[in-house]
């Protein structure tokens, strides 16, 4: 099956939503966003908590509200989506191959292409904890969909690992739900995550955050039974005689995003190794000339709003690059 | 006692107890494979190199090495057939040294009177002509062609599916922890006091093989565990190597190796330390560097910074130099096959036939079944082409369903899974079988989804859904 | 009187801002407010001090629903004392599909006088 586009949109989230409607409004007809999850909106779909919105809106939502009204904006147009559909390849000449349970594999042919596939997070594999490998080891933002959308809790007791927004979140969002947090652990002198959400998800309920401290060892053969943590010194090496056992039943990491750009790649855009998103011209317009990239895939943002915003302008871009084709 | 008879049962379910049980579901005998651990394949088995070796490493005349040539033929005979994944990549002992070029000349020649064929030793320009990437150290290399690499657990799963497609019962999450005897049977009795009887077991219970034996009063073999960890690198890397790359043997195994998976990643490993505790499978900081270090000597660009994930496995070291098989002097009952260490993944096919053919020699008389049959179709929708791909979502919706986006795997392949003889019960049970989770993001996005897809198939609430069996659970129930 | 320093929780920029209150009449009196950078954080901070709330966000079970929860908010902040009252009730409750953005799902909270309406379509 072969379908054709104007604009292809890879990535049904924040940045792919925003960028789609931005080609609408720029008089771009055939557009179509697709989407892997069922359901369109992307990672804000699990980020229930307020803080998005004021930039633009000029109010405070949540993930799922802020998902939802990019949502409503859409259906309004005649944009098209293809949901629980995944990309298995794109092409520098922006044939896009997708596949889901009703069409098969089909061939997408699209004027333009925008990259907005988010990004993914830093795994225990990536950071070499040492030690057994049970159950109850999660990134946060696995334990974030668990808890949010399947209504699964993760354990009793959790340690959290590094102190990034998600972390920070995650350490509130389980204590609600009744898990004791034991503390979090940051190998860094400083935390990763915005001074808000160590005010309102750590203090407010009295979870200790440790600077310069980290997980050395993981213990446990079935589930996890504890962790063993440390200082570490200014090489961020442990230090010895500093060790500390905790004893908890589920390991949060929360170490840092990755931009996912395995089909930028296959595609044969450059991509930035510091970055790791896609080298982009102003217009964010990647190194192969029609494919542009926004959102996450292009770097990791704190705030959703910005993603909006740069989104817009590469959904700007694209209208543009086809309208300059087209005569 | 009112237990279930068989005529064998084989007690553990690792790569050799399943192609026991698999050569024994050839014949009319009852059979029935044990297994303490929720899945097949879950010790030696599961974390080791996977490599099948050609067979010039083990010392002419031994059952090691007769076995190991044996197995060699049999994977590259049955792989095919019964869908088990395996690349005939060959393989290649780099000598960096003048007592390393001597050392190759001898696996040469022992390899000639092992029967290996396929071996030829290459010059300095041979070898870093088919492997740019070595240390400029390298004098030369011993190519084995006929060595390869598989998938370690296929190639139990394979053989235990088949085993029970055809008749043998797979019993899981039964710990042999007692013995007793009735009329000509002996009675297997478990941890949480089920029971089986059969008329001869079958030792094929790894390293602890020596505990199983200690049961029937046998004690004429101890087994150590032998730590080795590995890890694997991005795919970005697999260009890397494209032979099995080893150094010259050391005093505990075949040294550190760099290699290219089945999957297409870069395997660096094993370490080699005997430890205590058997089911101790924890990777350490210097146990990584050590497998690094010795893997630099060789390729020196691979980096720690492309690792995906870091594993042990431990190797079930009999103490003998030798493969431990044969009815036990002890009791008649008891077959004892122990000490599978290293080439025992290769051989395994082997030793499946070899054992037939011990119990025929004492005197058990097997009946052929008709019916008997090995094939095996897995589908990997990841390697269709597209018209394939749309033939088998047209026949089942689920194939287009991608599930794991890091290793392209497909709802369908994940129901398959479970749905096989010797299915998969767990999340490391189908990511072992169809790879989902084993990508970059280690399971992070699939991971809830495999979670449901597990509930749903075996009807279990989400709660009860386990990384690998028993405590083992995900999550908590809803919401606490 | 005394000062109190606030972290702002009102938006990621996170103000530090100063509040100078004092009892008066036996109730706590905002006197000053400082080094806020925006008539948000003037609210936000005089509240930390007198009576601090939250929004509280959660989930319910979703029954026929595409997934198995929908996520929910207080419509309004909650007293800070009373989160984990409010997260008794929440955890109670139960919604079928369909359900819109804004749609009550819990009326006054934990008697705090602020519903819990869902925060997507479910």
């Amino acid at each position: 099956m072969i379908i054709n586009a104007d604009v292809a949109v890879i990535g049904g989230g924040p940045a792919g939503l925003a960028a789609a409607i931005e080609c609408r409004k720029n008089g771009i007809e055939n557009i179509l966003v697709i989407e892997r999850d069922r359901q369109l909106g992307g990672i804000l779909n699990q980020c229930i908590h307020p803080g998005f919105g004021l930039h633009v809106f000029g109010e405070e939502l949540t993930g799922p509200e802020y998902a939802q009204r990019y949502i409503n904006m859409l259906a309004e147009t005649d944009i098209k989506t293809m949901t629980d559909t995944m990309v298995l390849s794109l092409s520098s000449d922006r044939v896009i191959r997708a596949v889901n349970a009703q069409t098969g594999v089909a061939e997408i042919h699209a004027g333009a292409v925008i990259l907005a596939m988010g990004c993914r997070e830093r795994t225990r594999g990536m950071l070499r904890i040492p030690g057994t490998r049970p159950a109850g080891i999660y990134t946060a933002g696995t334990a974030q969909r668990l808890v949010n959308i399947e209504g699964l809790m993760p354990g009793k007791n959790t340690v959290i690992l590094g102190s990034g927004d998600i972390g920070l979140i995650m350490a509130r969002r389980m204590t609600l739900e009744g898990s004791k947090v034991k503390g979090v652990y940051e190998i860094m002198p400083k935390s990763g995550g915005l001074k808000r959400n160590i005010v309102q998800c750590l203090n407010d309920f009295g979870i200790p955050l440790h600077l310069s401290k980290t997980a050395i060892e993981i213990h446990g053969k079935e589930r996890v039974e504890g962790v063993t943590v440390a200082s570490v010194d200014e090489n961020l090496s442990p230090i010895k005689g500093t060790e500390e056992y905790v004893e908890c039943d589920t390991l949060l990491l929360s170490v840092g995003l990755i931009p996912e750009n395995e089909l930028s790649r296959g595609a044969g855009i450059a991509i930035d190794p510091k970055t790791k998103g896609p080298v982009c011209e102003k217009g964010f317009e990647t190194s192969v000339p029609g494919i542009f990239a926004c959102g996450n895939v292009y770097k990791v943002y704190d705030l959703v709003d910005n993603v909006t915003k740069d989104s817009v302008l590469a959904g700007r871009s694209a209208a543009e690059y086809l309208k300059s084709r087209s005569f | 006692m009112n237990s279930q008879k068989y005529d064998f049962a084989v007690v553990g379910a690792g790569v050799s107890g399943a192609w026991i049980a698999y050569e024994l579901s050839k014949y009319t005998a009852k059979t029935c494979l044990i297994e303490k651990e929720n899945d097949v394949a879950m010790g030696a088995t599961k974390a080791n190199s996977a490599i099948i070796h050609a067979g010039y490493d083990p010392v002419p005349g031994t059952l090691m090495a007769k076995l190991n040539v044996r197995g060699n033929e049999l994977v590259r005979e049955l792989h095919e057939k019964m869908d088990i994944p395996f690349r005939q990549i060959g393989s290649l002992v780099i000598a960096l040294s003048e007592d390393d070029e001597a050392k190759i000349r001898e696996l040469y020649e022992r390899g000639l009177k092992n029967g290996v064929k396929g071996l030829k030793i290459l010059t300095k320009e041979e070898t870093l002509a088919l492997e740019p990437n070595l240390s400029d150290e390298v004098r030369g290399a011993l190519l084995a062609e006929t060595a390869g690499v598989c998938s370690s657990f296929e190639m139990s799963v394979a053989p235990a599916e088949v085993a029970e497609n055809n008749g043998v019962d797979l019993i899981r999450n039964f710990k042999v922890e007692n013995v007793s005897y009735e009329d000509g049977y002996t009675i297997l009795v478990s941890s949480d006091g089920k029971t089986v009887a059969a008329r001869t077991v079958i030792n094929a219970a790894g390293v602890h093989a020596d505990e199983i034996a200690a049961l029937f009063g046998d004690d004429s073999f101890t087994m150590t565990p032998r730590r080795g960890e590995y890890s694997i690198l991005d795919n970005s890397c697999k260009d890397l190597v494209r032979h099995v790359i080893f150094q010259p043997p050391v005093k505990y195994g075949k040294g550190i190796l760099v290699s290219q998976t089945v999957d297409g990643n870069i395997i660096v490993g094993p370490t080699a330390e005997n430890i205590d505790d058997k089911e101790d499978k924890s990777t350490t900081t210097e146990g990584q560097k050590t497998a690094f270090d010795g893997a630099r000597r060789s390729v020196p660009s691979v980096s720690e910074r492309d690792v995906i994930t870091s594993f042990s496995g431990i190797r079930p070291i009999g103490g003998k130099g030798d493969f431990i098989i044969g009815f036990s002097d002890a009791n008649k009952a008891l077959f004892n096959v122990a000490g599978i260490e290293s080439p025992g993944l290769t051989a395994a096919p082997a030793i499946g036939e070899y054992v037939i053919e011990k119990l025929i020699e004492s005197g058990h008389k097997f009946v052929k079944k008709d019916d008997f049959d090995n094939t095996r179709i897995v589908v990997r929708f990841k390697d269709l082409s597209d018209e394939e791909k749309n033939r088998k979502i047209a026949e089942n919706p689920l194939y287009g369903r991608v599930i794991c986006r890091c290793e392209t795997v497909t709802e369908g392949e994940i129901v398959d899974s479970i749905r096989r003889g010797a299915g998969a019960r767990d999340m490391d049970g189908v990511k072992r079988r169809v790879r989902a989770g084993m990508g970059r993001c280690q399971g992070g996005f699939c991971g809830p989804r495999v979670m449901e897809i597990l509930s749903r198939e075996l009807d279990i609430p989400m709660s009860e859904v386990t990384k690998f069996g028993g405590g083992s659970r995900m999550t908590e129930k809803e919401t606490l | 009187m005394q000062t109190t320093k606030v972290t702002c929780v009102i938006c990621p920029v996170g103000c530090t801002i100063e509040v100078d209150h004092e009892k008066i009449d036996g109730k706590e009196t905002v006197i000053d407010v400082r080094n806020n950078k925006c008539p948000r954080g003037f609210k936000y901070a005089s509240a930390e001090v007198i009576n601090p709330e939250r929004v509280l966000t959660s989930t319910v079970r979703l029954k026929n629903g595409a997934v198995p929860r929908l996520s929910v908010k207080s419509e309004r902040p909650v007293p800070k004392t009373s989160l984990f009252d409010c997260m008794k009730e929440i955890r109670k409750a139960s919604v079928s599909s369909p359900v819109k953005m804004g749609d009550i799902i819990i009326e006054n909270v934990a008697g705090t006088g602020v519903n819990i309406v869902a925060t997507h379509n479910g």
